[in-house]
């Protein structure tokens, strides 16, 4: 139903609330693109079954016989310990259920509200957590951004407005001129969190200067390409309407009627829910003509990508949008002055804007009270690679990658040896144990050649290679280029010619200085940002594991036994029994030995085909 | 010639976005998803209907990732090489498929049509690193014996 004012949205928060209150029990099962892999929408589907079949109750309605509720919710966060189930008013978390377990939790938790021991989590201490703030990983959290994620049905519009969804725009439109939102964005001290860290207000301010345009834009960067980050897709996919309220406010405050979301391809979910999401907004009268009677108008558009890392950069996506090619152009003018269609544009990303309704509702003085002087607020990170909880985290600017590796994640996976951690993707550079007490706010980490980016952070243990990563990273960048300036389409290709050849073992030392040279020289000169950041894997690890590089080139050597040329197959003589097998076995007859006596392996004749060691039957080779 | 029911569906989809020259990459995609390609008839037929010249439909279609002209398999599986999944070591895992189906770097297309291999930079599940997806289902924590498994599955249900 239409809502024409605002007082209809006070009376629909209402009866939402009341509907939401009155369960007797609430089913929140994640619904994130991790747990639906883990198997998510079979746990629902059997619990719907299940509650079916209970006598004298309803599943999912409001009537008055008892009723349950059962969600599909936005990230709960602990990816790696999928599908996640929470039972509420219990506040039961389980981990890993399954679909046998689904019979016992309906038949223990739901009916007679007992715990189902068994599916608390465990900490590494041996602690159980049965409820979510138990956990040390949510514990150390503070969710601003990602408040309802796991909390409420991520497409119902109902359950958002329940929980206080839309009171923001309402403030916005009802209470607030266009000029007062901005100066409230602009004192909050918001930074664009898409990785650059411009002042959004700045951004918002010089869009609303231009009076004389006919037609000014929103457009929202949902492009996250940076290979190993997903915040901004749990956004999109776990609180889908609470981006759509921050784009109106963002076309309300700057006077832009039109507004996109440009979704990579890779996100069907994001589409998915952001398209139903925005068809239920416009149904109630909360996007599109005349928003709650107030006369303001907001359109909002969804644009999917078609793979392509470049139209992240903020020219190429307007391109993109446009029809053509996703190239970026040389600036200025600006996006501010000319964005799509040549018109003024804003351009932030879903983080960003995410954070715009509760600035509105609860002021740029509450927001300063979070994260640092020079950077208020909070960031998601994703925290992947090689650490012992892997998920999706929000926590206040300027937490030490100390608290966010040990605290939060459970420090390594498998108790190793933290080695370093790549912040900001591909466009980030590596930081190591030196810096784990740094605090990570944009200006403090470009100290170190890294950028906090969109909030990647992938963990490196000693089972990693640095000079392997910086060749994958260079891989990417390389593939990715679009070809326009040839600072970074040609000197990309250099980089990552000259790291495959040390991975190979064929490298020089002269390399390193070569490498180094066009390093610098794409960074100064790069036409996009894209560019201007593809060398920094290559600048900071040189700079901080120049070793592993000359080990490489000069002992032929690979510490972590990543790169498959320097590997090197060898004999242990105290396990040799002499068999001949490996002798008689090896394709290019690199292995000597007599009869009963220890064989060797000659490294210039080995191809490194593996024959010999899966052929050993005392397991006496090994690669070293 | 490419049958009547290709032409139908493009001109379905212009309908849709509206025949406009920023209309292109939102019909593009849906041709690619709808097909597994895009028949270069039809990339001609979409960029005059839209009042775009075919050169520069053609420099799209060949711009973005996702635009293939080669027909893909019923069941495209992407192995994704994203930083989290890469150093999960999932290089073995894209390695195994393709020596289980004969496929490698240049050749990404069974010939029986049935798989198709190709890489990702990211699918977004990186807490469940390594990941692949057949037809944008995502298949956690992979192995190699577990990718090797999931083929024989796949080719079990096409029969």
């Amino acid at each position: 139903m239409r809502m024409e004012d605002r007082n209809s949205l006070l009376e629909r928060r209402e009866t939402a609330q009341q509907a939401l209150s009155a369960y007797r029990c609430r089913i929140l099962v994640c619904a994130g693109t991790g747990c639906i892999a883990s198997g998510s929408q079979v746990i629902a589907e059997t619990m719907r079954k299940l509650c079916q079949d209970l006598p004298n109750v309803e599943v999912e309605c409001c009537g008055h016989v008892p009723h349950i509720g059962i969600a599909n919710t936005g990230c709960q966060g602990i990816c790696e310990l999928g599908p996640l189930v929470r039972i509420e008013p219990y506040h039961y978390q389980y981990v890993k259920v399954k679909p046998e377990d689904c019979a016992e939790i309906v038949e223990k938790t739901v009916c007679r509200g007992e715990p189902v021991e068994r599916l608390f989590y465990e900490s590494q201490n041996g602690k159980t957590c049965p409820k979510p703030e138990d956990i040390p990983f949510m514990a150390g959290q503070t969710r601003v951004v990602l408040e309802h994620c796991g909390n409420i049905d991520a497409v119902s519009l109902d359950e958002y407005i329940a929980v206080g969804g839309y009171d923001a725009l309402s403030k916005a439109l009802f209470d607030m001129t266009p000029d007062q939102v901005i100066q409230e964005v602009d004192r909050s001290g918001l930074r664009g969190r898409g990785g650059g860290g411009f002042p959004t207000g700045t951004k918002w301010k010089q869009v609303a200067a231009h009076t004389e345009a006919p037609v000014k834009y929103v457009v929202c960067n949902g492009d996250e390409g940076d290979p190993g980050a997903f915040m901004d897709g749990s956004v999109m996919e776990g609180d889908p309407y609470k981006l759509i309220e921050g784009l109106t406010i963002a076309g309300y405050a700057v006077g832009a009627t039109e507004g996109y979301i440009y979704v990579r391809a890779e996100y069907p979910n994001s589409v998915s829910r952001l398209h139903y999401a925005i068809a239920q907004a416009e149904e109630a009268g909360l996007l599109g003509e005349n928003i709650l009677g107030s006369g303001v108008t907001f359109h909002l558009h969804v644009n999917r990508g078609a793979g392509a890392f470049v139209c992240g950069e903020g020219s190429a996506l307007t391109a993109s949008i446009e029809g053509n090619r996703g190239m970026p152009r040389t600036k200025p003018p600006r996006t501010v002055d000319h964005g799509l269609w040549e018109q003024p544009t804003v351009l932030n990303n879903v983080e960003t804007y995410a954070n715009v309704p509760n600035i509105v509702l609860r002021g740029a003085d509450w927001f300063r009270t979070i994260g640092s002087d020079n950077s208020p607020g909070t960031k998601t990170f994703s925290i992947t690679g090689s650490i012992a909880n892997t998920g999706l985290i929000e926590v206040p600017m300027g937490t030490t990658l100390r608290e966010i590796i040990y605290d939060i994640g459970g420090g390594i996976k498998g108790g190793g040896d933290f080695k370093a951690v790549q912040i900001g993707g591909p466009s980030g550079g590596c930081l190591t144990r030196e810096h784990l007490d740094v605090g990570l706010d944009f200006d403090t980490v470009k100290k170190y050649d890294a950028i906090v980016g969109s909030g990647g952070l992938v963990v490196m243990d000693e089972h990693t290679c640095m000079v392997e990563v910086a060749r994958f990273f260079m891989s990417f960048t390389q593939r990715e280029s679009c070809g326009k300036c040839s600072p970074c389409r040609i000197g990309t290709k250099r980089m990552l010619e000259i790291l495959e050849r040390i991975v190979a073992g064929k490298g020089t030392l002269e390399d390193l200085d070569k490498l180094e040279e066009i390093a610098e020289f794409v960074r100064k000169n790069s036409l996009c940002g894209l560019g201007k950041s593809a060398p920094l894997p290559v600048i900071s690890t040189l700079k901080r594991f120049r070793k592993e590089y000359e080990e490489h080139i000069v002992d032929h050597k690979c510490a972590a036994h990543v790169c498959e040329a320097l590997k090197q197959y060898k004999v242990d003589p105290d396990k040799c029994i002499g068999c001949t097998k490996c002798a008689r076995n090896c394709p290019v007859e690199a292995i000597s030995g007599t009869v009963k006596q220890p064989h060797a392996i000659d490294p210039d004749k080995c191809i490194k085909c593996g024959t010999c060691l899966s052929g050993c039957p005392v397991g006496a080779i090994y690669v070293d | 010639m490419l049958e009547q029911s290709y032409f139908a569906k493009a001109d379905e989809l212009i309908a849709r976005y509206g025949r406009q020259p920023s209309a292109i990459i939102p019909v593009l995609e849906d041709i690619q998803e709808a097909y597994r390609y895009i028949p270069r008839e039809l990339l001609t037929y979409v960029a005059d209907a839209l009042g775009i010249k075919e050169s520069k439909a053609y420099s799209i279609a060949t711009f973005y990732k996702n635009f293939s002209f080669e027909p893909k398999g019923k069941y495209v599986i992407k192995v994704c090489d994203g930083t989290a999944c890469h150093v999960r070591h999932s290089a073995p895992i894209l390695a195994a498929m393709q020596k289980e189906l004969g496929l490698s770097a240049q050749k990404h297309t069974t010939d029986d049509m049935l798989f198709t291999v190709e890489t990702v930079s990211c699918l977004g599940a990186c807490g469940l690193a390594p990941t692949l997806t057949v037809n944008d289902e995502v298949h956690p924590k992979m192995t190699p014996e577990k990718a090797v498994a999931l083929l024989q599955e796949l080719r079990g249900e096409a029969q």
